[in-house]
């Protein structure tokens, strides 16, 4: 009897606390989105400009956090104030990939761009981890740190901060592309590469534009994670995965796309994590993925 | 792949070895020696026939048919007691069962939305074994040691050479089956839904039915391969045996030899493993992912520079200096 009275109380105080607990998992699984959904843009960018996916994605991303983590280590310098600095060592990073590899790469037939990427991929996780070690590191006192509440809710200060400048660089990458010339011409590339070249855009330089883009917005999203997550390797694996997974959702070459679907799988995974098992996260996006894929075979938003 | 090899063998290989060591690596694939130091190859020798078996090489994850492969033979005899091989048979058949459940909904997908969901089910089986108690969730499996019958449960104690016998032997049967295969009505069809698929579909050939057998008999290569794989290292990690490295490798050798070759996925094994084994043997314990770094380098330069493979590269050569216009076969 005592048992059983325990397990009601259980379940009473399960449901007085699941409404509060789903409100707190939304808000964290939507700021964590709006982290997948900046560093799926690069990527849908880069995709849609060249079709070429870039299997490194997730190393660029390591490669930011890294950057950010010696700038405090060695000039104490606050993720803050290093992220416009590390948003232009990645863009300039993605100049020199555009025409040191991937130029050449395009010409191979898809196989071999796949395996090419992530071959890149693979020399720079390797290449990390004998630098740096495997070890997890953290960046200890950033200049925001701590929690905001709100009601019962807690949300870390530092990933909302995180999402309000994933939020603002979207905006900005959104006024970029749809009202400045240059923005127009990256689209017209986009589009139709020979018709837009024929207009007198270069459409070489739109590439490399692309990659510095891509880049900058993954040393934007790496910046500001490495406030609140560990630095490794190996970090950058499971957020390309998830990035791929919302490009391919959103449709590649989307940007409207990248971010409707990089917040939808911040969203299922989080509440996934919460209803059922955190361990199970990746299964029920795989799910999400196949089921959206099968019934639109280019993503949500896709031209491709 | 890279912990294939126990960690101490590179303690106890000396440099002045090293020659006589590459001889017996670049023969190895045909030619057995009977020093034991070789028997990297014969950890390797399976994913070869693999390799081979790829008529459809772009799938990035084939290490989920390599671990199903080795669980299979691995579970049926420590629970039952059954020889693995019994369990090889039941590996390739449970591995052809999982390539219709992934192929069916999946193969229908197009170019890079493919490729993205073969990354996916590569993660998802892999979390599905490192959850499931019943087969040692995230610690994995020991293979049981017997020494009554080495030939009945497939491990040799004494000596490593008959390892190198069976993967031979897998690696030739692995070839024997493609090489017919290319040969048969079914492999023209196939050839041609590679190389035309539109024009294939019109003239008739069912795509979606053709892809999903081919997926098929690919994964059951891959859990021969596996099946081998967990006999010879006697313990099974679902950390290493779904990882995405054995996926890579086994690409690797695809692409670097020369994909939808036969010929070329051995040659990308026999450069491939010598370079392995010495980049660990010559910068031992300093950095283990040395391999690594040299592999990522290796399969960028290989498909900026030569994507169809190196095996075209001679092919070439033969052809100018034969002054012929064929093809080779």
């Amino acid at each position: 009897m005592h048992v059983f009275v325990n397990q009601f109380w259980c379940l009473e105080v399960r449901a007085l606390m699941s409404g509060e607990l789903i409100i707190q998992a939304v808000i964290s699984g939507l700021l964590m989105g709006l982290i997948y959904a900046l560093v799926a843009v690069g990527l849908s960018l880069i995709f849609g400009l060249m079709e070429i996916v870039n299997f490194a994605h997730g190393e660029f991303l390591m490669l930011a956090m890294f950057t950010t983590f010696w700038f405090w280590a060695l000039a104490s310098l606050d993720p803050l104030l290093s992220l416009p600095l590390v948003a232009i060592i990645l863009a300039l990073a993605g100049i020199l990939v555009h025409f040191g590899i991937i130029r050449r790469l395009l010409k191979a037939p898809m196989l071999a761009q796949v395996c090419g990427t992530f071959g890149l991929g693979v020399a720079l996780r390797a290449g990390a981890q004998f630098l740096w070690t495997p070890d997890f590191r953290t960046i200890t006192n950033p200049l925001i740190a701590g929690r905001v509440q709100i009601g019962p809710i807690f949300i870390g200060q530092p990933q909302l901060i995180t999402g309000g400048i994933c939020l603002l660089s979207f905006v900005a990458l959104w006024w970029f592309v749809t009202r400045t010339e240059t923005g127009l011409g990256l689209q017209a590339t986009a589009q139709d590469r020979q018709a837009a070249a024929v207009m007198g855009i270069p459409t070489e330089r739109m590439s490399a534009l692309g990659w510095a883009i891509g880049l900058g917005c993954v040393g934007i999203a790496g910046s500001m994670l490495s406030t609140f997550y560990y630095i490794f390797p190996e970090v950058g694996v499971n957020f390309a995965l998830l990035a791929f997974v919302a490009v391919a959702l959103g449709g590649f070459g989307s940007i409207l796309g990248s971010l409707v679907a990089g917040v939808l799988i911040g969203l299922v995974e989080s509440l996934g994590g919460l209803l059922l098992d955190p361990s199970y996260k990746t299964l029920i996006v795989f799910g999400l993925y196949l089921a959206v894929v099968i019934v639109r075979p280019h993503g949500l938003f896709g031209r491709f | 792949m890279a912990t294939a090899a126990p960690v101490g063998r590179g303690a106890r290989c000396g440099g002045n070895r090293v020659v006589a060591r590459l001889s017996i690596y670049l023969q190895g694939i045909v030619f057995p020696s009977p020093d034991d130091s070789h028997f990297a190859v014969c950890a390797h020798g399976p994913i070869v026939e693999r390799g081979s078996g790829t008529v459809r090489p772009d799938q990035p994850r084939p290490s989920n048919f390599f671990g199903i492969g080795a669980y299979s033979s691995t579970v049926l005899f420590t629970k039952y007691a059954i020889t693995p091989w019994a369990g090889l048979l039941v590996g390739m058949l449970l591995s052809a069962l999982a390539a219709v459940a992934i192929g069916v909904p999946t193969l229908r997908l197009r170019g890079h939305y493919f490729a993205i969901a073969t990354l996916l089910i590569g993660s998802s089986v892999q979390i599905v074994f490192q959850r499931w108690d019943w087969v040692g969730a995230a610690s994995g499996l020991y293979v049981p040691i017997d020494r009554t019958s080495p030939l009945f449960y497939l491990q040799f104690h004494t000596s490593k050479v008959p390892y190198y016998y069976l993967a031979l032997g897998a690696a030739a049967a692995g070839y024997l089956v493609v090489w017919k295969l290319r040969r048969s009505r079914f492999g023209f069809r196939l050839q041609a839904l590679r190389d035309e698929p539109d024009a294939a579909a019109s003239l008739g050939i069912a795509i979606a039915r053709h892809k999903v057998l081919a997926f098929m008999i690919s994964g059951a290569m891959m859990s021969v391969a596996g099946t081998f794989y967990g006999q010879y290292v006697l313990v099974l990690d679902p950390e290493r045996l779904f990882s995405m490295e054995i996926s890579i490798i086994v690409l690797l050798m695809t692409v670097l030899g020369g994909s939808g070759t036969l010929w070329g996925p051995a040659l990308g094994a026999a450069i491939l493993v010598p370079l392995s084994e010495f980049s660990r043997i010559w910068f031992g314990g300093t950095g283990r992912t040395i391999d690594l770094i040299l592999y990522g380098i290796l399969i960028l330069l290989v498909c900026m520079w030569r994507p169809s493979g190196i095996l075209s590269l001679l092919e070439e050569r033969i052809r100018r200096r034969t002054g012929t216009h064929e093809p080779a076969p």
